[in-house]
């Protein structure tokens, strides 16, 4: 590589931005040419002045307070008017209903408790929202499962089932760990159409009956099999969440 | 319930970027009044058009309309009051880079270091410091930028070269006036 193309690509090396072939042209450049490795250095100093030194400017509180406040809030009815008068007798006992309605309703809400399989479920949701969040889907990124499968090695205690369902339409790309209801689990992660499926697997203590249900707009399915439990979650539609998880049954029933 | 669903990931996937969003409207206004108005702006409409987005980055979603929001109201305004443009003619490269790096090491040691680093990034003509405050601040990757943006990862690179460039010459400069 002659100093210009190095001059070109130097930024992208600093921000680590280059894929191996280039990155190692650059890194022997460097070792042999002192005019690009002053110029390297210089332009990595001054990046990381900016990110040491510059203000980042955190948004003030009162800001989310006044954001929240002006977004429209669904779960509360908009307020209405009470404009009727007092002195209609029947109205006392229609306050009196509607109190021990009210009373019947807490009592019930008290009673439906979430279900630990419930918690888990809203448990997965917020997983998988992080996952997209903090841009932090793939510890391992890599379409082979014959890559992926051995990265678990180590890290858990049990072997997760891996299989690619590119032939389905359902591309492996990567894995990660995670952590859920109390255990260490294998988080695989497969695509469809650009929607991102997690597919969260760990050992399963029973036997569950397969269940779907959607939560926040994303998908949900459940299933036990080969002693494991596994959860997919995606915000693609449903049905593409049923196929997934008919496909990856069959897989892992009948390993190639 | 749809709407309900609607809010519910709304504050799930696009509320928690408050922070980039309001990083990069404080330095692209240079006002913690007016980035709060652009913010909030950015945000309503960001509810408003919610169905549009269909998952992926949510921050690289509102990072993109705090922009053009930015854009479209207060840039204009904003050139009239106060316009330190970089005068490229005055500050030629060559110039800036012959005894910049020197002299840009030796200010930083100063006390003063942070104010100027700040001053200096609020110096820049904007296409360089969004793309420097994006990445060095925020930590977002070429693609993220080159996104928010609409730029192709070509020119975020070299846009970045160049800003870190203008950087230590404005640094330099303001390192003599000090």
């Amino acid at each position: 590589m002659d100093c210009k193309k190095v001059a070109e690509l130097l930024p992208a090396y600093i921000d680590q931005e280059l894929g191996v072939g280039e990155l190692m042209g650059i890194d022997e450049h460097l070792q042999n040419c002192p005019d690009c490795r002053r110029e390297h250095a210089a332009q990595r100093d001054l990046g990381a002045q900016i990110k040491a030194r510059a203000s980042y400017f955190t948004a003030p509180p009162h800001l989310e307070a006044r954001l929240r406040a002006s977004l429209p809030k669904s779960n509360a009815a908009a307020p209405r008017r009470w404009t009727m008068q007092w002195r209609a007798p029947w109205l006392h006992t229609g306050i009196a209903m509607a109190c021990a309605l009210v009373a019947a309703w807490s009592l019930g809400l008290y009673v439906m408790q979430p279900s630990a399989q419930e918690r888990l479920a809203e448990e997965i949701v917020s997983d998988h929202v992080r996952s997209l969040q903090v841009d932090h889907l793939s510890d391992v990124a890599s379409t082979d499962q014959h890559t992926v499968k051995p990265w678990f090695n180590g890290k858990l205690d049990f072997a997760p089932p891996v299989v690619d369902l590119a032939t389905q339409g359902f591309p492996l790309v990567g894995g990660r760990l995670d952590y859920l209801d109390g255990h260490a689990v294998a988080a695989l992660v497969y695509h469809v159409r650009q929607h991102p499926i997690n597919l969260y697997v760990w050992p399963a203590s029973s036997h569950d009956v397969a269940s779907t249900q959607t939560r926040n707009g994303y998908h949900l399915m459940h299933w036990t099999a080969q002693g494991m439990n596994f959860w997919a979650i995606s915000d693609c539609a449903a049905s593409d969440v049923e196929r997934f998880a008919q496909g990856l049954r069959v897989a892992v029933n009948e390993p190639t | 319930m749809t709407d309900l669903t609607k809010s519910q990931r709304f504050e799930a996937t696009v509320l928690p970027h408050l922070n980039s969003a309001f990083n990069l409207a404080r330095w692209l206004t240079r006002s913690d009044h007016d980035a709060e108005d652009v913010v909030q702006e950015a945000y309503l409409k960001a509810f408003k058009y919610f169905e549009r987005f269909h998952g992926g980055d949510g921050r690289t979603w509102l990072l993109a309309i705090v922009r053009n929001t930015f854009y479209t109201h207060y840039r204009q305004s904003q050139e009239h009051s106060r316009s330190e443009q970089f005068d490229e003619d005055c500050h030629s490269m060559e110039d800036i880079s012959a005894h910049g790096a020197k002299t840009a090491e030796n200010a930083l040691q100063r006390r003063d270091d942070e104010r100027m680093v700040n001053r200096a990034l609020e110096k820049m003509p904007i296409e360089f410091r969004e793309v420097l405050v994006m990445r060095e601040l925020d930590d977002l990757s070429y693609r993220q930028i080159a996104d928010v943006i609409g730029i192709p990862i070509g020119t975020v690179m070299s846009r970045l070269a160049r800003g870190r460039k203008l950087f230590a010459g404005l640094l330099a400069h303001n390192g003599q006036e000090a």
